[in-house]
């Protein structure tokens, strides 16, 4: 066993040599080719550029003085200031609403994904009548534009009394997000054989404790892809989550696009309020980098 | 005791069981042969209790588990392709099913450690299975069946997926790690020669039906149609129609084998005429052996055997012979029939006659 075990290694760390080796001589190539063509970084330049450019001003912004950033042209801040930022920071009307956000999203998120588990079990594991009209169904939800929906929503809700609550546009959200999340989870159950749940059963398993011990863990990362784009699209949601809020719940979307006053724009804190919203979405890509293009392919690989 | 009475199992319009009656006892060997899509893994899946007839009985230990669930069924079971928890470590997965029992702490690791043992896993327990070989994944989930301990084993192919060494190691290993329990093993297989090697009952499965159930060398010897001769046959039965005639049975081009001990008695008319491939010959080993003339299509050769395709009066059959035998496509070959070892079949594909004893 041991000496097969150091073959192994012998023969991974020799073909490991070996890619090493080529992706040497494919880098010399391509450096090559750049030296001849000269401008071989003008590509790329220009993509980040272009890709950078609108970010950089909104963060460069954020740190000029309202007389600056209206006065004159400045490719970064003459006079670098926090006080936008000690704006948002300190004025309750603009940190709350990153709260109510975050509220509802998270609301949002463990609600979309806690519904979407069981249904795309279902869909994944049995079939039944008019199983796939159903799923196909669940995706036609998201083609419709969410004003459609606001006007309904707002007479039902108010209704309901539910009108200026972070449940409310966490509901509201869920429209679009629990048929996103079953169809990105039942992609990533697919992938599980049949047999490992029937194997839990002979073992002994029952039903709730299988799917907690033995199946959650196997599409843990399809979990978080499925997290992520509930996240997402409730976090950069803005039309229902206006209107359904007025002061209790009112998103950081909304207080963005109602800053202008009788002194005109407060370019600067908007910019902030821009940069801090950013934020969560950056953090939240960064974790599940990995699984993300699985997650666009709706875990169909 | 295992029971199955008239269990017919239906996936909409397609029969995949139909009406299959078995008993197998306690403490033994059975061999579930056939084909793909033969019905082994539907019925082990019934035997299991994973689905659920669509008529018929499941009788275990003398009580009906017909509508039984799995998880209160006392069955192991171990799949083809290689199934188990990717999320745990090899020793968990073998300890699963007694942590889902409630067994104490110190017994786990004991029957753990003891089946790791048994199967030479004890230095991968702790990584986890997509990190092992198959044959290391395979035996992780043998010893999760073994330690669970169970009154019924079921084996769907456990070996089919493993490279040629480990297999013959497994398979002499299997029925000694599993005959000490007592329990019932089922042992589901595509090949003849699997089946003949772990010995124990055999039930030919063709088609959802099971064709014959006995001990397995007498299903080989004295199959009782001409299904379970060709379940039972790799390479595949060479099989002719014959007229029996003057005491000869009778092919195309007036070539005859003659019929003897029983056979002899049986009444003129048509019948078929089937025999295993090593019973085709290149040499005339006895004076009553058939001489036949055939066209060669296609020789294989397998380092010490020769498989020689032929083309008999529109029929293709095979002769498997000792030694290197190279021949020219197209060449006509004589080959020579063993009269003691045919099997006649009637027009229904019944067996007409069993062979003289002197067969063996």
């Amino acid at each position: 066993m041991a000496t097969t075990t150091t073959t192994m290694l012998r023969e991974t760390a020799s073909s490991h040599h070996e890619a090493l080796g080529q992706s040497e001589a494919v880098a010399r190539k391509m450096r090559r080719r750049g030296r001849e063509s000269r401008f071989w970084w003008l590509v790329p330049t220009l993509y980040i550029v272009f890709l950078m450019l609108p970010i950089y001003w909104l963060v460069n912004m954020s740190f000029k003085t309202n007389t600056e950033i209206l006065g004159s042209f400045s490719l970064w801040p003459q006079n670098p200031t926090l006080r936008n930022y000690m704006v948002i920071f300190t004025d309750p009307a603009w940190y709350s609403g990153y709260i109510n956000s975050i509220i509802y999203v998270t609301l949002n998120t463990i609600i979309s994904v806690g519904v979407a588990l069981p249904a795309a079990y279902a869909f994944s594991r049995y079939k039944f009548l008019g199983d796939k009209h159903l799923f196909f169904w669940l995706l036609t939800n998201r083609m419709a534009p969410p004003a459609v929906f606001a006007l309904p929503f707002l007479q039902l809700y108010s209704s309901f009394g539910l009108i200026d609550t972070h449940i409310a546009v966490a509901l509201a959200h869920c429209l679009f997000n629990v048929p996103l999340a079953v169809w990105i989870l039942e992609g990533f159950m697919s992938g599980v054989p049949k047999e490992i749940d029937e194997t839990a059963y002979i073992d002994g398993y029952s039903f709730p404790r299988f799917f907690v011990k033995i199946f959650m863990p196997l599409i843990a990362s399809g979990i978080g892809v499925a997290a992520f784009f509930c996240f997402m699209f409730s976090w950069v949601e803005l039309l229902l989550a206006r209107t359904l809020t007025t002061t209790e719940a009112k998103p950081i979307a909304a207080t963005m696009t109602r800053t202008v006053s009788a002194s005109g724009l407060d370019w600067g804190v908007l910019a902030a309020a821009g940069v801090l919203t950013i934020i969560p979405g950056a953090l939240v890509i960064y974790f599940v980098r990995n699984y993300i293009a699985k997650g666009f392919a709706l875990g169909r690989v | 005791m295992l029971e199955l009475k008239g269990v017919t199992k239906m996936v909409g319009a397609e029969t995949h069981i139909s009406d299959i009656n078995l008993t197998l006892e306690p403490g033994t060997l059975n061999v579930l042969l056939g084909p793909t899509l033969s019905g082994k893994t539907s019925l082990m899946r019934l035997m299991a209790g994973l689905d659920r007839p669509t008529s018929g009985q499941v009788f275990f230990r003398g009580k009906d588990v017909t509508g039984v669930s799995v998880q209160k069924r006392d069955v192991a079971m171990v799949y083809q392709q290689f199934i188990n928890y990717p999320a745990l470590t090899v020793y968990e997965n073998i300890a699963s099913p007694m942590r889902v029992a409630g067994v104490d702490k110190a017994t786990i690791d004991r029957e753990v450690r003891k089946a790791a043992e048994l199967l030479k896993l004890t230095p991968m327990l702790k990584r986890t299975p997509l990190n092992l070989s198959g044959g290391q994944q395979q035996r992780t989930a043998l010893a999760r069946a073994i330690v669970k301990n169970a009154g019924l084993v079921l084996l769907d192919e456990p070996l089919a997926n493993l490279d040629y060494k480990l297999r013959e190691e497994l398979r002499l290993e299997l029925p000694r790690i599993f005959a000490e329990s007592g329990a019932i093993f089922v042992y589901a297989t595509t090949e003849p020669s699997e089946a003949l090697l772990l010995g124990g009952n055999t039930a030919t499965l063709s088609e959802g039906r099971v064709t014959q159930f006995g001990p397995t060398i007498d299903v080989y010897r004295e199959p009782a149609d001409i299904l379970t001769a060709e379940t039972f046959a790799d390479p595949p039965l060479n099989v002719i129609d014959v007229v029996k005639r003057n005491g000869r049975f009778v092919m195309e081009d007036e070539a005859s084998v003659p019929a003897q001990g029983a056979l002899a008695s049986l009444a003129d008319g048509p019948y078929r005429m089937a025999f295993h491939p090593h019973q085709l010959r290149l040499e005339r080993l006895g004076e009553d052996h058939a001489p036949i003339k055939a066209r060669v299509t296609v020789t294989e050769i397998t380092g010490s055997e020769s498989f020689i395709h032929l083309d008999f009066a529109g029929q293709k059959w095979v002769a498997l012979v000792h030694g290197i035998h190279e021949f020219e496509p197209d060449a006509m070959v004589e080959a020579y029939i063993d009269p003691r070892h045919i099997m006649i079949f009637d027009a229904q594909d019944r067996r007409a006659m069993a062979p003289s004893s002197l067969a063996a």
